[in-house]
């Protein structure tokens, strides 16, 4: 694996290769991976994926699924890459699903409690390699204490997730050395510590001691720890690591919250949130475009004027009956109101369902219960969400990140600016 | 429409294709179910690629959600659903076997009340033809007096000559008949007397197909094939025979040398969305712990993209946290059936 880092302001913009078993994978930086459940991506099957434009390079797929079927795995020992019809994939394993709620207090000095469809699995050190030898991974998160996220954890449990992610780790590495499965493998080692500044970059500096491939920053997902000790906490982290190693975290999804993220220095992010946003039957379409089409600028623009008036007290009453998970970034397709809209669910993109479908198709496909329904949603939030990646390469590259902020920002406040994407 | 291209030498079966408005469907052929405007959980474009050329969407439930105006101004089903090949909607009646509790029926036509809320809803022949011209499916049904196949007595008789009658007023309603062929339906329970005193009226209409209906839903397989026979005997041999609601793998096989077309049934894709997989030998449940180490395809000579690819022991893992191992299960089926 070899980074290369293009030495633009604002943001690490570059690239991952070398990946994979043949070495011929890649995965441009800042990105995201593709989030999988058990290997296939939420809903899609394989034809239907390759109608996504810009899927990441690197797939991710979390450990308890594989986990359970751990007997299976070792049995077909070919690795979980093969087993789930995806040979020449390059695999990322995290420790836990994004989606999945883990709940506090089931981790010890010695385990980890993991969450599947079949509960909770405890997990030690040496049973976790046990099945990373079975899976065979490209990454992998190495198994890590992450339990701060609940909002209860003091400066003695953030300690303690530091001390024992540092053992779990260098048990690890010894195990790794021992394993010829796992040779090409990269351990990505977990940056914990909680909410507490010194205990994050106690782990940090350590963890940066060990060989390890990448980084992990740990222990941010939820929404209990304030914002801005957030966002000083992850600076300070990258601020310790290596500039040669990437630097994935976890939990973190909305556009905004990103572009936090890769300003101070994270590379890699999950994609759970095009899915999150597709279960609750929403379509994304926040506008990325930095350089809109200055004549649709104007008739938007003066379109949006005449919706305010009537727009303000309409929303008010889409809101409270909306998802309360619902973010401005989206927009709900079982509302009324689409019941008859012809229009694609977001004008101008180019995805398979806004080329061939309209919102009143998903309307209906959602409000009868249709399979087919979680199909398009995710076929069109998976390739608006990797677009906007591809705009966040694309503002660094032009020096444009704060125009492409500025633009989010707005929206995360406001609302999709128009609903057209060019 | 019917273009026979074969005939076997020893059964009634016949190969041919049917010449529609959407492009030309080879036959024998089996028709997916897309009730909803919807083939379940596959695109228009996988559905396409399984290699179907025709499939069914349902006038009840499009009616009802949402609704055939709707369906009309996104340019038809076809535009709705995006499906360039041919469509074939069937009345409504089926319904008012399987939903009796809210149904009545008379002269008039059916009166339903549908699940979802709303009004009582009247459903007549000219009410159906409306809808289905508006849907602009490529074949059209008759609505028909349907009887469950297990009924006895007058009622049996009552409704074969109401369904006659009916089929008068569907042609006389048809306002599209150069875009959308009516088909008429041959059914009034299993007894051949009362079906022989009836065939000479119904054969007499100048429709460009027939169906078989009220037949599929629980009566005895002797009975079953035994009427399946008769009526395909008695319908004209140059006009396509379709038999609704049909069906398994070997009911396909016995069906076609009785002499018949066209098959639709919701099997396939509703089995897949319980796990099961088909196969020539009868079915995978892929839930069952059996499978869990089972590194084999569903089916090793079998083509479609998930045999190609993934292994039993794979998809009983997926069901359990993905949809996706619904659709792969859809497309085995399909590409099975078709």
């Amino acid at each position: 694996m070899r980074l290369k880092l293009l030495g633009a302001g604002g943001g690490r913009l570059g690239s991952l290769a070398g990946l994979g078993r043949s070495g011929a994978g890649a995965l441009a930086l800042p990105g995201c991976l593709l989030y999988t459940r058990t290997g296939a991506a939420p809903h899609l099957t394989h034809d239907t994926l390759r109608e996504v434009r810009g899927v990441p390079g690197v797939a991710h797929i979390a450990l308890p699924a594989l986990a359970e079927i751990h007997d299976v795995l070792e049995e077909y020992k070919e690795g979980a890459a093969k087993f789930m019809g995806l040979p020449d994939a390059v695999l990322y394993c995290s420790l836990h699903d994004p989606v999945t709620p883990c709940p506090s207090g089931y981790n010890t000095n010695k385990m980890v409690s993991l969450w599947g469809s079949s509960g909770r699995m405890e997990m030690t050190a040496s049973k976790f390699m046990d099945i990373q030898r079975a899976i065979q991974p490209d990454w992998f998160q190495c198994i890590s204490d992450g339990d701060t996220i609940s909002g209860e954890a003091g400066r003695k449990r953030a300690k303690k997730s530091v001390d024992r992610s540092l053992s779990f780790l260098d048990i690890c590495l010894q195990l790794q050395e021992k394993s010829p499965e796992l040779q090409g493998s990269v351990m990505f080692g977990a940056i914990e510590g909680g909410d507490i500044l010194e205990e994050r970059l106690r782990s940090a500096r350590e963890t940066a001691k060990r060989p390890v491939g990448g980084f992990l920053l740990d222990g941010f997902q939820g929404s209990a720890m304030a914002k801005e000790t957030k966002l000083k906490l992850i600076a300070s982290v990258t601020a310790e690591l290596p500039e040669d190693k990437p630097r994935i975290i976890h939990g973190i999804g909305k556009p905004d919250e990103v572009l936090e993220c890769i300003e101070r220095g994270v590379d890699i992010f999950e994609s759970f949130f095009p899915f999150q946003v597709t279960e609750r039957g929403c379509a994304l379409v926040f506008s990325y475009d930095c350089h809109p089409d200055p004549e649709a600028t104007v008739l938007t623009e003066n379109g949006t004027q005449d919706l305010e008036k009537n727009g303000a007290q309409e929303d008010q009453e889409e809101v409270s009956k909306a998802d309360p998970e619902m973010t401005p970034f989206e927009i709900s397709l079982k509302d009324k109101k689409y019941h008859d809209d012809f229009g694609p669910l977001l004008e101008g993109c180019s995805c398979y369902c806004c080329q061939r479908h309209t919102r009143a198709y998903v309307h209906h496909l959602l409000v009868t219960n249709e399979l087919l329904a979680g199909v398009l949603l995710m076929m069109h939030n998976f390739q608006h969400y990797f677009g906007f990646f591809s705009a966040i390469r694309d503002a660094l590259r032009d020096s444009k990140l704060d125009q492409l902020k500025e633009l989010v920002f707005r929206q995360a406040l406001q609302g999709p600016a128009n609903t057209t994407l060019r | 429409v019917l273009r026979i291209v074969a005939e076997c030498g020893r059964s009634r079966a016949r190969a041919g294709e049917l010449r529609l408005p959407h492009g030309n469907v080879p036959c024998p052929v089996f028709m997916p179910v897309g009730t909803r405007g919807t083939a379940k959980g596959l695109t228009a474009a996988q559905l396409a690629a399984l290699g179907c050329r025709i499939c069914l969407g349902n006038t009840f439930h499009l009616g009802t959600r949402p609704g055939s105006e709707l369906v009309r101004r996104s340019g038809g089903l076809h535009g709705f659903m995006d499906w360039p090949h041919n469509l074939l909607t069937d009345s409504g009646g089926f319904q008012m076997v399987s939903l009796l509790e809210l149904s009545e029926v008379s002269e008039e036509g059916v009166r339903f009340q549908p699940p979802h809320g709303g009004e009582q809803i009247l459903l007549s022949p000219e009410k159906s033809m409306e809808i289905q011209n508006a849907l602009g499916a490529d074949i059209v049904m008759q609505l028909d007096d349907v009887v469950s196949s297990t009924t006895t007595g007058p009622r049996v008789e009552e409704a074969m000559h109401r369904s006659v009658r009916w089929l008068d007023r569907c042609l006389a309603a048809h306002a599209r008949p150069q875009q959308q062929l009516l088909f008429a339906i041959v059914q009034g329970g299993l007894d051949r007397v009362i079906w022989g005193s009836r065939f000479p009226a119904m054969t007499q209409r100048d429709v460009p197909g027939f169906a078989i209906g009220g037949l599929s839903g629980g009566e005895d397989k002797a009975q079953f094939w035994r009427t399946v026979k008769f009526s395909a005997e008695h319908l004209p041999r140059d006009k396509p025979r379709y038999l609704m609601g049909v069906g398994y793998a070997t009911d396909l096989v016995v069906c076609v040398a009785l002499g018949c077309d066209m098959f639709d049934c919701v099997f396939p894709t509703r089995t897949a969305r319980f796990g099961s997989a088909l196969v020539p030998w009868g079915s995978l449940q892929l839930k069952n712990q059996q499978f869990a180490k089972d590194f084999r395809p569903i089916d090793a000579d079998c083509g479609c993209p998930t045999c190609q690819r993934y292994s039993r022991a794979y998809l009983h893992a997926l069901l359990r946290s993905n949809t996706a191992a619904l659709h792969l299960l859809t497309l085995h089926n399909i590409a099975y059936q078709v």
